[in-house]
């Protein structure tokens, strides 16, 4: 019963946070955006006092049931090892030993990397911002690919209720960090069961040295107990001792209260109750803080996308539409980050790289970053879309405060950087062609159009950027007729201001 | 008609056709799709048109001209094989060209822009398969797109290897019916005309041609500034050149009803060539599909007097019922348009004077609907900068048509027509060739033959995306200087 009760709370778990990940539209995050606030390790980023010491009461009370319902990743692990047991013998497990010396160290190399502010290797390991990058990088390509059938079969009914949304892949070192971490998560589950969260999770481990003390917890009575080996070899965890001579043990620190043993038990020997006398082994050990290289240096983001471009044609003919090319990333001095995230710093301390306000940018804007100290976390590039002002979802979604909530109100007003004008782009100038976009787009009117020739007030008109007012949205520079490489492009800023 | 349904009538249908198809498959049977379609067909296949095509005898060269002429700039296309935009699907040319001649077409008018520049080559192909004399051919002098700084000469060089590649493409020696090709546009209306046709010497060249027996009929295409009509016509009355026809743009909405500035009133143009005995070719007499897709209430007016009349018949009938009318052009892209009108003009029952009077009411209705005057001609296309203007446009005139434009946040269906609005302008016009990107460069203005005010058309589109994007209809925005 507690088994089926906790499947059943672990699959509207899983199946949400997922759904989170896969759903451009923003409909799940209004009604299960709080499913992702619960998860460990965003809230101590987030500095989230309430979730956190509600989820040490939890565990303190209940075992580690965290990892068996709450976390994405505990949970695709039970379903990876669930499919992998249709095909390989019924009791796979055994007991093993305690990794505690790796735990702890992984532990407290992780600690010093949230101190010292290295996001790349906090991203790494945080269980929840794995599984996030798995689902983005891997599944959501089928989503919308599932999606876009259904809008294409749609639009030739007249419906209006789906609608077709351009995928592109948004990083190649994030595409490659989600195969790999999926591959170890896989085979690991496949092969131990929970492995990953009883020797490398850092989670797993702070939550685990907390079950040890649990209020409620599987418990073995001796007495009942004939050794058969039954629950010990069905524990994922590797965490039931049971050897001829000794009295049964478990490792309340490894075990993630799945209930599979219970089940299992033909002697009743086992229940999940409050322990009589508690028959905890006892075994601990810090680590020592590793160090760590500071060294920034890039790595390929972006693939190329090779732009064909054709000559105009000799002379004009009525139809057919030009060809666009397509534009260029322009080499920013500071990166942009997104509004409600501060800072640069404030976004590389508090960020797991989860990708879910990369997943949920509705204006293809987010992508992660290929910086090795910021790996994977969220940087801005406005060559496919703008950041734009009704929206706040990626401030709406973060579960860490990297990105801080926002009003679209706060937004409208929060510099993030400022527009630069690249006068041998400008079509006036290269074109002779009137234009001012950039102008009639600026949301806050920081541009305005001058004559080109001081001396000439009918002389074609450029832009001028009033950096005062710009906010950085980078309406103008995506709107900016100039290909590849836009006439005006936005210049982050480490701090953000309200102006 | 608006034939939308909502997302549960959807999946249900969805949820049906797929099971229906699961279900028949087997048998190999049809689907729900196919049987919408065999009900349609019957629709048409019941009035197969049988009646005899109504002809008007040119006076100038006696041709018998079928009064439905073949418009050839709007042919089903497809995708060129060397990647290059769109091609005319032959195919689908051949048999609509086979078709109109079996049912008494027997003039077709192209142009060497057409269809991407590909329209004359794709008639070549379908009409040398009949009889060199059992058509009349008119094409066009289309040297409007010649660059504007090109000197007399090269204006020269250019018009004549553009009319001896329009004999090459349409496989002849000859030419029924030739037009100096829509004149009256430009920002200077008349230096556009001398700088295409006078400076140039190329109108001297045509009549050359004429005298040698290779162009049988001279003429021009009109759209625009009057003060060119009425010059062209005191030309003809001075006996400097003769107009053997000429095509105009005539239709019951701008009858009376031309926008005022931008286009002349079809009253004033056709009446001044008959008085002259001038034979009048009709061009947008159906403005591009947008007599046919009307609005709702206007649809029902002309519905309610006959429920089994088309509203194009009504067009059409408007459009061939004067004498004075030697040919009525219709780009029929699809057979279902090809068998209307075969319809409607085999033969053609002349417009009673009752029945002009309703359709100048209607015209009244339509006049006062905000649509914009596009026809989908595409002579603005390419945009330079990638936009899909008449995409762009269409789109809006669809939601104007469909009662999808919103006023404000608090419409009562607000929702659905903001929804209608982005989701189809998404789906009609990629991002990048939506009107953000306009940039104002005014290059599309003089190709337009409506003379839309394209720029501030794609500035009030545009604004009006934005204020459904940002939720913000019908609120107080700040005037910007």
């Amino acid at each position: 019963m507690l088994r089926k009760i906790r499947i059943a709370l672990a699959a509207i778990f899983f199946i949400l946070i997922t759904g989170l990940f896969l759903d451009f539209t923003g409909t799940l995050q209004q009604y299960f955006g709080w499913m992702v606030k619960l998860q460990f390790l965003p809230a101590v980023l987030a500095l989230n006092v309430v979730v956190i010491i509600a989820l040490l009461a939890l565990t303190l009370a209940f075992g580690r049931i965290y990892c068996s319902v709450i976390c994405p990743m505990g949970v695709f692990q039970d379903v990876v090892a669930w499919i992998s047991r249709l095909f390989k013998k019924k009791n796979p497990y055994s007991y093993s030993k305690p990794k505690s010396i790796l735990r702890y160290a992984v532990l407290a190399v992780f600690v010093v990397a949230i101190v010292a502010g290295v996001g790349s290797f906090v991203a790494l390991l945080a269980p929840y911002s794995s599984y996030g990058r798995i689902v983005t990088n891997l599944l959501q390509p089928v989503y919308i690919a599932g999606n876009n059938v259904l809008a294409g079969i749609a639009e030739g009914r007249g419906n209006y209720d789906f609608y077709a949304v351009e995928y592109w892949m948004r990083g190649l070192p994030t595409l490659i960090v989600a195969v790999c971490s999926l591959v170890v998560v896989v085979v690991l589950a496949c092969v131990g069961g929970r492995t990953y969260c009883n020797t490398i999770c850092p989670v797993g481990t702070v939550l685990g040295f907390f079950a040890r003390f649990s209020w409620l917890k599987p418990y073995i009575d001796a007495d009942k107990c004939k050794n058969c080996q039954k629950c010990s070899k069905n524990c994922k965890a590797a965490a039931i001792n049971i050897q001829k001579g000794m009295a049964p043990t478990i490792d309340y620190s490894r075990c993630v209260t799945c209930g599979n043993c219970l089940e299992q038990c033909s002697f009743g020997a086992l229940t999940y109750c409050h322990p009589a006398k508690g028959t905890t082994p006892k075994n601990s050990g810090d680590g020592q803080p590793a160090d760590s290289g500071r060294r920034a240096f890039l790595t390929a983001t972006a693939v190329a996308t090779g732009a064909a471009v054709a000559k105009a044609q000799e002379m004009k003919v009525d139809g057919g539409l030009a060809i666009i090319e397509d534009k260029k990333i322009p080499e920013r001095q500071t990166k942009l980050t997104p509004p409600g995230s501060l800072s640069a710093r404030n976004l590389a301390k508090h960020c797991t790289a989860c990708q879910l306000c990369i997943a949920e940018c509705p204006n293809g804007v987010l992508r992660p970053s290929g910086n090795l100290m910021t790996l994977m976390q969220p940087e801005m590039s406005y060559e496919r879309g703008y950041c734009r002002p009704e929206c706040t979802r990626c401030s709406e979604v973060c579960p860490t405060g990297a990105i801080k909530l926002i009003t679209k109100e706060d937004k409208s007003s929060t510099q993030i950087g400022h527009a630069v004008w690249v006068k041998k782009n400008c079509v006036p100038l290269t074109d002779g062609k009137e234009c001012g976009n950039c102008e009639r787009h600026c949301p806050t009117h920081a541009i305005q159009m001058v004559p080109s020739d001081p001396n000439d007030e009918k002389s074609i008109k450029i832009p001028v950027v009033n950096i005062e007012k710009c906010i950085g949205c980078g309406t103008c520079e995506n709107l900016c007729p100039a290909r590849p490489f836009s006439a005006i492009y936005v210049e982050g800023h480490e701090v953000h201001k309200m102006i | 008609m608006s034939k939308e349904i909502n997302r549960r009538d959807f999946l249900k249908t969805l949820g049906a056709s797929t099971a229906a198809v699961a279900g028949v498959s087997l048998a190999g049977c049809t689907n729900v799709k196919d049987t919408m379609a065999q009900e349609n067909a019957k629709a048409y296949t019941d009035a197969e048109p049988s009646g005899e095509m109504t002809y008007r005898v040119n006076p100038n060269s006696n041709d018998k001209v079928s009064i439905l002429g073949y418009g050839c700039m709007r042919w089903p296309m497809i995708d060129n094989p060397d990647g290059q935009g769109q091609i005319p699907d032959q195919e689908q040319v051949n048999e609509l060209v086979d078709y109109a001649f079996a049912h008494g077409i027997n003039y077709f008018d192209t142009a060497p822009v057409y269809c991407q520049g590909h329209s004359e080559h794709a008639m070549g192909i379908a009409l040398s398969r009949h009889p060199r004399d059992s058509y009349f051919l008119a094409t066009k002098m289309s040297n409007q797109r010649v660059p504007a700084d090109a000197t007399p000469e090269e204006v020269f060089r250019l018009s004549k290897a553009m009319y001896e590649n329009s004999l090459k493409e349409l496989q002849t020696d000859y030419l029924d019916y030739y037009l100096l090709h829509s004149i009256g546009g430009g920002d200077d209306s008349m230096a556009f005309l001398n700088h295409r046709f006078f400076d140039s010497g190329v109108l001297d060249f045509m009549v050359e041609q004429k005298r040698l027996g290779k162009v049988r009929n001279l003429g021009f295409s009109f759209h625009g500034d009057v003060k060119i009509f009425d010059y062209m016509l005191q030309l003809h009355d001075e006996g400097k050149y003769h107009w053997d026809f000429v095509q105009i743009q005539m239709n019951y909405v701008d009858w009376e009803h031309a926008a005022p500035g931008r286009n002349v009133n079809g009253v004033y143009l056709y009446n001044e060539l008959h008085k002259r005995g001038i034979p009048v070719v009709i061009m947008e007499p159906l403005l591009g599909g947008r007599l046919s897709n009307l609005p709702d209430h206007v649809l029902a007016v002309l519905k309610q007097r006959d429920p089994e009349a088309t509203a194009a018949s009504w067009a059409f009938r408007f459009a061939g019922s004067p004498e004075g009318v030697l040919c009525v052009l219709s780009g029929m892209t699809y057979k279902e348009h090809l068998l209307d009108n075969l319809r409607t003009y085999s033969p053609l029952k002349v417009l009673t004077d009752d029945e002009n009077k309703f359709l100048e009411d209607a015209a009244g209705l339509i006049h006062k609907y905000p649509l914009i005057e596009c026809n989908d001609c595409k002579y603005c296309m390419p945009c330079k900068y990638g936009l899909d203007i008449p995409g762009i446009l269409l789109h809006y005139n669809k939601c104007v048509n469909q009662g999808n434009l919103a006023e404000s946040t608090t419409d009562s269906n607000y929702e659905r027509a903001r929804k209608i609005f982005l989701v189809g302008y998404d789906r009609s016009v990629p991002k990048l060739r939506q009107a953000d990107h306009c940039i104002g460069c005014r290059d599309c203005v003089q190709e337009c033959p409506q003379r839309i005010d394209i720029p501030s058309e794609m500035q009030r589109i545009n604004a009006y995306v934005e204020a459904l994007r940002q939720g913000t209809l019908g609120q107080e925005t700040e005037e910007k200087a």
